[in-house]
């Protein structure tokens, strides 16, 4: 079995990688909806770790995975309003003011995570494995892409949902001129704060999924950063996706997939050093930034609006 | 004269705010040290004494404010120059790794050839970690702050593998202990301590020296005046014939080699080894300390004191009240977050008035 190119094992990283990629798509998704209405949040970090934390806090408490997820995303939608507070109501310099909020937020969840938890290590039971009838049961194929949790299902879902909000709705119309042209579309009554505000909320929302998709429905324990810049290779997939939902799957993949085969290069025992394979995701990020350059990126992407006056 | 009066009046209240700003973080601080059930009065009060409350105290916090500074002044460059580095951690890390391989592989036992040599190196294994991202920037206009942060996920993990495999201390793999470190530098490496048996050095002043210099460097120079001018309007400086992807590649560059050189002082002058944790979170926290000082490398000098401070005074806090560390991360969260929110009033304010003249 030790060959990394017999069936098992390709589909073994097949199968990992798209339970990988749940993170980066919820996370993702959010912060297309923050990008696309111009304003750009490297807060997702920050708040994935308060989810993380929060929804692992309240399933430990309660065993009620749902409650869970619910506050996750309330953390997350709290967060999504201090942010859009501070880069859409004060004006802030957006990269900056989305590393205070990560700081906050990565500090903030060890904080409580040393006083409510003692911080010890513990583990609850997550979301289980949903296998879906007849198609769970095809060999291979079944166990890698029908037997997963609930909410790996329901990331892929969220794809074609966000494609038809920001797409097919007059909502997202707005949305999409409030990034391109805020000015234009403020002249043509569509409110650029509010549009904002609910990006970023929005945002918020599926960014503290995202985080309490670590510690409820994947490893199922809480750890210090255990998001371990999960966040920030979200925002880059943004760029990689050149805004658009479809682009974010791929971006996702393509990371869980590189994730996934330096994790069973490691089980597998292939020559490489652990340290240097952990190294490939954040490399591949850079490269991806360089190569996706000059694609259409909002217009208006972080810079606050400000009406002009005369 | 009324205009002079004016512009002291701005500049005084541009100071101001970010201490308002800290005030208000360490007022929600009460809030949430209450919701923890902790005493606010007790937990601030162990605060200040483990930062400032006795000569051992001030001493500590001066030797974490140092690498602070040094990224506190890089950052100032970068912001400056129109460019965010968010790399402090990974450039820190790497002109430590560097330093450490010339010391220790580099048989020179001469004081006055390796301690400049060992410094220079690391400021230049900075420079070319904040030079890439930098050189990404300027050429193809490559986000820098994703960049940088990516940057520092590399190097921590490429360090990780150094002090595990290549440059792991030989004494550990005798031992069979294996703990993720570099040998000790030899002695004659070291930054010459100032007050014995503290780890207070010499880098100290180096740093405070440095300050000046940067101060000097982007107010009394060409190169100074056009990473400035870069950083106020690009599209305005192009027109005026400055080569603007040059000095943004720059303002990165100097940025990334101030915090190569905290690596290397807090390598030379404390640790005398690379630990895993070198970087303790300077590379985030000297952000807050150059929002803190304006963006003024002199402002800075300030600045990097109270926040070592809190670096240290977190620690006592632990010890004697039970309220983690944690808690001062994210103070320093919040205070970014007021910092970069309050520059609306002092925006504000410059655009009032100059609409009312």
């Amino acid at each position: 079995m030790n060959n990394l190119f017999s069936a098992a094992t390709i589909f073994g990283i097949i199968g990992m990688a798209i339970r990988l990629a749940m993170p980066y798509l919820y996370a993702g998704l959010g912060e297309l909806f923050n990008q696309t209405a111009g304003c750009f949040n490297l807060g997702v970090e920050g708040i994935m770790m308060m989810g993380a934390f929060s929804a692992f806090y309240v399933v430990y408490q309660t065993g009620n995975l749902f409650l869970g997820i619910a506050a996750a995303a309330v953390i997350g939608l709290f967060m999504g309003l201090i942010m859009s507070l501070i880069s859409v109501t004060f004006k802030a310099a957006q990269g900056i003011s989305g590393i205070g909020l990560t700081m906050f937020g990565v500090g903030l969840s060890s904080l409580l995570f040393k006083t409510l938890l003692q911080g010890t290590v513990q583990s609850v039971a997550g979301f289980a494995p949903l296998k879906i009838p007849v198609l769970g049961d095809i060999p291979f194929i079944g166990e890698t892409f029908f037997q997963n949790n609930l909410m790996v299902y329901l990331a892929y879902c969220l794809i074609p949902v966000c494609s038809v909000v920001l797409y097919k709705t007059t909502l997202g119309l707005k949305i999409r001129s409030v990034g391109q042209n805020p000015q234009a579309a403020d002249t043509l009554g569509v409110s650029v704060i509010k549009i904002r505000y609910l990006c970023v909320c929005i945002g918020g929302v599926l960014a503290g999924i995202a985080g309490a998709t670590f510690s409820i429905a994947n490893i199922n324990m809480f750890q210090e950063k255990m998001t371990n810049g999960t966040g920030y290779i979200a925002v880059a997939l943004v760029y990689f996706s050149g805004w658009k939902p479809k682009g974010v799957l791929f971006g996702a993949l393509l990371f869980s997939f590189v994730n996934a085969l330096q994790l069973r290069m490691q089980v597998l025992g292939i020559n490489i050093p652990s340290d240097v394979a952990m190294m490939l995701p954040y490399i591949l990020t850079i490269i991806t930034l360089v190569f996706v350059q000059g694609r259409d990126a909002p217009a208006a992407l972080s810079v606050p609006y400000e009406r002009s006056e005369n | 004269m009324l205009l002079k009066i004016r512009s002291f009046m701005q500049k005084t209240f541009d100071a101001i705010l970010p201490i308002f700003a800290t005030l208000l973080a360490l007022i929600i601080g009460i809030f949430m040290l209450k919701s923890l059930g902790k005493n606010p009065l007790d937990a601030y009060q162990a605060l200040f004494e483990g930062a400032f409350g006795s000569q051992r105290a001030i001493i500590q916090t001066v030797i974490k404010a140092t690498p602070l500074l040094l990224v506190g002044i890089g950052v100032c460059i970068a912001f400056r120059g129109g460019v965010v580095n968010i790399g402090g951690e990974g450039q820190i890390i790497m002109g430590a790794l560097a330093s450490a391989a010339v010391a220790l592989y580099l048989p020179i036992p001469s004081r006055l050839i390796m301690i400049p040599l060992c410094l220079l190196t690391a400021m230049a294994a900075g420079a070319v970690w904040g030079g890439i991202p930098g050189f990404l920037k300027a050429r193809m206009g490559v986000n820098e702050i994703l960049t940088t942060v990516m940057m520092n996920s590399i190097a921590v993990y490429f360090s990780n593998f150094l002090l595990r495999g290549p440059m792991i201390d030989p004494h550990e793999i005798e031992m069979g202990t294996r703990a993720a470190q570099t040998a000790q530098m030899p002695e004659y490496t070291w930054l010459t301590r100032l007050a014995p048996p503290t780890q207070l050095n010499t880098g100290t002043i180096l740093a405070v020296i440095l300050a000046f210099f940067a101060f000097v460097l982007l107010w009394r120079t060409t190169i100074g005046y056009r990473i400035r001018a870069v950083g106020f309007n690009s599209a305005a400086s192009k027109y005026a014939g400055i080569k603007v992807p040059i000095y943004q590649a720059m303002a990165m560059i100097l940025s990334g080699a101030f915090s190569g050189l905290a690596g290397g002082i807090e390598l030379f002058g404390v640790q005398h080894r690379v630990l895993e944790n070198i970087s303790a979170n300077y590379g985030f926290n000297g952000i807050v300390t150059a929002l803190f000082g304006n963006l003024h490398p002199i402002g800075t000098i300030p600045a990097a004191v109270l926040f070592g401070g809190l670096m240290v005074g977190g620690n006592k806090m632990q010890r004697s009240v039970q309220v983690h560390s944690a808690f001062i991360d994210t103070l320093l969260g919040l205070v970014v977050l007021f910092v970069v929110a309050a520059k609306i009033f002092s925006t504000n304010r410059s655009k009032r008035r100059a609409k009312n003249e």
